[in-house]
């Protein structure tokens, strides 16, 4: 049984995979597998020192690769078990061909995503587009801005991926919120494993491998007369979710005193312009809002916490009424209209008569720095395109790049 | 087999009964089908042994017809016969033959 480390609520102040560490230790996972890759390893590492002192139950599987990882975590999902894996970058591509099956079988496993740069060139720093090639797998994403939320949302997830029956991925900037110290408030362990409640694997999957007596197949094959019926079935299950997330959300503001909400507004409803924005960035965005609203420009930002299932409503009830956004995507599709967020929020917007004009800024790669600054030349950026001061040649701009 | 929708499929494609691919209809795939002659057949049941499905039925003694809901038509049962009593008889000549007996009627 594991033990109580926390008996009441208390504020210290950690890394974000600190904080990721505490929140699987006061989940008690049944299975975790993992294969170290920068900057997820420290997490680990945390994880591994509580496995060692017999603070949980977990079996921790130290695979070969991430590739295996997964396949480890599918498996012990399939079997009814609570499992986690945490991965970052490569190591994601990686074990991708393994996320649309997981997805499919309507396992609920949780992910927490460092978000870290693609190579080439080789770098171990904040984007998101380790995140954005997991967009069609089926999984859910959450995004958050610091290891509080960090801390949150994986106890939030693993609720969610149990009620819709799907994997969630948590995303976490690497380095930026990883490795960066902030005040977490923390739960009494006790009350985590209440709000969860005991994983039980005869119930946690419809059909558990472990339950003998009605032996199941994972994986048969579906030929062209079936394939779409089980891909439909997913399609339904992933439209859905948003609607487990919005319960789950307001089930864990009551337990936590938060306001999360699938996206989360600040100061848009007098705004003209805005900013959009996923992550930490959220932060610097609102300064740079404020800044500009005392110099008179009604300016706001939208937070986009869930990404998949993409909130189209609430994206579409929170911009409707502006009249020009920057979109900003930490990731470059290279060779799309846009960005993927910039392509969501675009096609969301299409079925208004009217709608804001938008424009994509593609920033923070590979770590870069991102500054009030950078979001001031955003929003000027963006005014001026709108006021006709300055025009484009395409609808993405890189918002820091050297010429 | 009447088709399933996708409210009646297990979650994820979980196969949940043991042995039920035979209820899938693999006949569809066949492009000649094993005629035997009664005159010629011995039951010996060489065909039963090479058969790679189970289309050939039989009691342990002797040979019934066919079960064309699975013979795909690959044709061994007729190669391995010892006194080639299976003649493999294309689809598109049965369907001729059934059409003519039609247009007789």
């Amino acid at each position: 049984m594991a033990v109580e480390l926390i008996k009441e609520r208390k504020t210290v102040a950690m890394t974000g995979n600190q904080a990721i560490a505490e929140a699987m230790r006061q989940i008690n996972y049944d299975v975790v597998a993992a294969y170290p890759i920068s900057p997820q390893t420290e997490l680990m590492g945390f994880f591994a020192e509580y496995l060692a002192n017999g603070l949980v139950d977990t079996e921790f599987v130290t695979v070969e690769s991430e590739h295996s990882a997964m396949s480890a975590i599918i498996g012990a999902a399939a079997s009814g078990a609570r499992a986690m894996t945490a991965t970052a970058a490569q190591g994601l591509l990686y074990m991708y061909e393994n996320l649309p099956i997981a997805s499919n079988w309507r396992l609920p496993i949780t992910m927490v995503l460092v978000n870290r740069a693609l190579s080439a060139p080789l770098n171990i720093h904040c984007d998101h587009s380790d995140a954005m090639t997991a967009r069609d797998s089926g999984w859910l994403q959450l995004f958050t801005e610091n290891s509080q939320e960090a801390y949150h949302s994986l106890i939030m997830a693993v609720k969610i991926a149990e009620k819709a029956l799907l994997p969630v991925i948590v995303n976490m900037e690497g380095y930026i919120v990883s490795h960066t110290i902030g005040n977490v408030n923390l739960f009494a362990d006790a009350e985590v494993r209440d709000w969860l409640g005991e994983s039980d694997w005869r119930t946690t999957v419809p059909h558990p491998l472990l339950d003998t007596d009605h032996p199941v197949t994972y994986g048969a094959t579906a030929l062209p007369d079936y394939y779409t019926e089980l891909k439909y079935q997913q399609h339904v299950a992933t439209w859905s979710a948003k609607d487990v997330v919005k319960e789950v959300l307001r089930e864990f503001n009551e337990l936590a005193g938060t306001d999360y909400a699938l996206v989360e507004p600040y100061k848009l409803e007098d705004a003209d312009f805005a900013i959009v924005v996923m992550g930490s960035t959220a932060g610097v965005a609102r300064t740079a809002a404020d800044i500009l609203r005392e110099r008179g420009v009604k300016a706001g930002v939208l937070k986009v916490r869930l990404f998949r299932p993409f909130p189209v409503d609430e994206i579409v009830e929170n911009l409707k009424h502006l009249k020009a956004v920057a979109v900003l995507d930490r990731h470059d599709s290279m060779n799309g209209l846009a960005s993927p967020l910039f392509q969501d929020i675009a096609a969301s917007l299409y079925h208004l008569p009217e709608r804001p004009m938008l424009h994509d800024f593609v920033y923070g790669l590979g770590g870069r720095e991102v500054t009030v600054e950078d979001m001031l030349k955003a929003f000027n950026r963006l005014i001026n395109l709108y006021t006709g001061k300055e025009t484009r040649s395409s609808f993405v701009d890189y918002l820091q790049v050297r010429e | 087999m009447k088709l399933k929708g996708w409210k009646e499929l297990p979650i994820g494609g979980i196969v949940t009964q043991p042995g039920n691919s035979r209820e899938v209809e693999t006949g569809t795939w066949r492009i000649a089908r094993p005629i035997v002659d009664p005159s010629k057949c011995t039951d010996c049941l060489i065909c039963w042994v090479f058969c790679p499905d189970d289309s050939i039925p039989s009691n342990g003694k002797i040979r019934f017809e066919t079960e064309l809901y699975h013979c795909k038509g690959c044709g061994i049962c007729a190669v391995e016969c010892p006194y080639k009593a299976i003649e493999m008889v294309s689809e598109a000549d049965v369907i001729l033959e059934e059409l003519k007996l039609i247009e007789k009627k």
